[in-house]
């Protein structure tokens, strides 16, 4: 077991997502990133879907009371093991009264903690990725106990890499979405020259841009929606749609992030800057 | 059963959507739903469906997708399909609503601006069925078809921060039950104490997208007794058989 003693900003448990249930309105949710989440996982052996840590922002101060095995990905938020400097893609020992803690955040914006075995909280409909009210809590809070597995014999095949940060690209990469014929060639211009900015409104649900392009008038029936769905409202903004994002939406959807962009996008954060190219 | 013309795009990596003509209608949404059944009896593993008024998002969760050879054994399900009778069966459920002021609390206002006393306004909302035409923007939520003309009234100039669970509301050709807490600009007439979206439980939600549900006026005991049934997990939605 684990203990939170501060949670920080926003810290919550992710798997891959809960799949299956779209049809009854249930985002898919799961890790924002799920490329830094795959690599701490096969560091440490585990099941791709073991679930992991999303610690956005601000990190919490963590008590392991159970010898294991940890492995940190994604965001850069300088962190540190009994106060001594611990770096992302290293296979860790920790013992009972071990105390990880974050500091400053160096680059990206969410950081991933998996561990041997993954966590073990409550499956809800065959994920136990957070996300209200489908689980009952939407994130970890201070004094929360979070079950892992007691491990001390695992021998890892590579226990340290060097690997390049993939979301400190400065571009997203994007397909036609089912509504990109709507678009007029002053909004493709638009799309695919301008730098665009993550505004305050941006979440798990959805990422909203700054920048305003030209809107429309077009109308259209509810239809399905996906993580990475850019939508376009009259009024000319684009929401991005992420992981906890509605099945169902009513704006025209004029692109499509690829998966890869999906984790880029994962890893901005208000006033970060990026362009968009088509693929 | 009439068989419409689709088309199919790409929608990201591993997903297609399949469009029938765009209109509310019920035999597009049989159709649709006819389209599902054939599909899944395929028994292809790693497809997710879900139907919203004239699409299906159809997601491939095993692996990318490569578009030409999914249209193409799409086309050829749907042609395929329209050969055979469907034997869907779709329900008719009941779904209790409480129109007290203490949950209507908009229906005062609405009844005025119809032109309707309250009690007109109760027996129009239920005497009508209401077809579902997809499931989504928040968990269990319905998009229903089928409300009456004399109760189309616009959304509220300011959306609510907060709509109590199984608010029933009315907003433009739209009724509809919020499953959860949630901000919303409908105008509230009542509530329902029955959840239509139950994650503890294997099916979540009872309803399926093609069935029809219509509302009855419960009045406020009867609201308590089902809540209490509905929490200890007794409570059974009526239901009736329809054939598609």
């Amino acid at each position: 077991m684990l203990k939170v003693l501060k949670s920080g900003f926003f810290v919550t448990i992710q798997d891959l997502g809960r799949y299956g249930y779209r049809d009854i309105g249930v985002p898919v949710a799961g890790a924002m990133d799920v490329d830094s989440v795959k690599k701490a996982n096969l560091l440490l052996a585990n099941d791709p879907n073991a679930a992991v840590m999303e610690i956005t922002m601000t990190g919490p101060t963590l008590l392991f009371e159970e010898p294991s095995f940890i492995c940190l990905s994604g965001a850069h938020i300088h962190a540190t093991l009994n106060n001594k400097p611990i770096e992302n893609y290293q296979v860790l020992q920790v013992t009972k009264g071990d105390i990880v803690s974050y500091g400053r955040l160096e680059n990206g914006f969410r950081a991933y903690l998996a561990i041997k075995g993954g966590f073990k909280t409550e499956k809800v409909l065959g994920s136990r990725s957070q996300f209200a009210p489908v689980t009952k809590t939407k994130r970890l809070k201070d004094g929360d106990e979070v079950l892992y597995d007691k491990n001390i014999s695992f021998k890892p095949l590579i226990s340290e890499v060097k690997i390049d940060d993939h979301f400190l690209k400065d571009y997203l990469e994007v397909y036609k979405g089912p509504e990109f014929e709507l678009l007029n060639d002053s909004q493709l211009s638009e799309i695919f020259t301008k730098t665009f900015t993550v505004s305050k409104e941006n979440n798990r649900m959805a990422y909203q841009l700054s920048e305003l392009i030209e809107g429309h008038t077009h109308s259209m029936l509810t239809s399905g929606t996906l993580p990475g769905t850019v939508q376009l409202t009259p009024a000319g903004r684009l929401i991005i749609l992420m992981k906890d994002g509605q099945t169902t939406g009513g704006y025209p959807r004029i692109l499509q992030l690829s998966e890869e962009s999906i984790c880029t996008l994962a890893q901005k954060k208000l006033g970060d800057t990026f362009t968009i190219k088509l693929l | 059963m009439k068989s419409y013309p689709i088309s199919i795009k790409p929608f990201g990596e591993r997903a297609v959507l399949v469009e029938w003509p765009s209109e509310v209608k019920e035999s597009i949404l049989a159709d649709i739903l006819d389209f599902m059944e054939a599909f899944k009896a395929l028994k292809i593993p790693g497809w997710e469906m879900s139907v919203a008024y004239n699409s299906l998002t159809m997601v491939y969760n095993n692996d990318h997708l490569d578009f030409e050879e999914t249209q193409k054994m799409i086309l050829e399900c749907h042609a395929e399909q329209a050969k055979t009778a469907s034997t869907r069966v779709q329900h008719l459920w009941a779904i209790p609503v409480c129109y007290d002021l203490e949950f209507g609390i908009d229906i005062q206002e609405v009844s005025k601006t119809l032109n309707l006393s309250v009690e007109e306004l109760i027996q129009q909302h239920t005497s009508h069925q209401y077809v579902v035409y997809g499931i989504g923007f928040l968990p269990g939520f319905m998009y229903l078809g089928g409300l009456p003309a004399s109760l189309e009234i616009p959304r509220r100039a300011e959306p609510r921060l907060q709509v109590a669970k199984g608010s029933v509301g009315l907003a433009g050709k739209q009724t509809g039950v919020y499953p959860q807490d949630s901000p919303g600009g409908w105008n509230i007439i009542g509530n329902c104490p029955v959840p239509l979206f139950n994650p503890s439980i294997k099916e979540p939600c009872f309803v399926k997208v093609g069935d029809k549900i219509q509302f009855h006026k419960i009045s406020k005991a009867e609201y308590e007794l089902h809540k209490i049934e509905a929490e200890v997990g007794i409570y059974k939605p009526a239901k009736v058989v329809l054939h598609a």
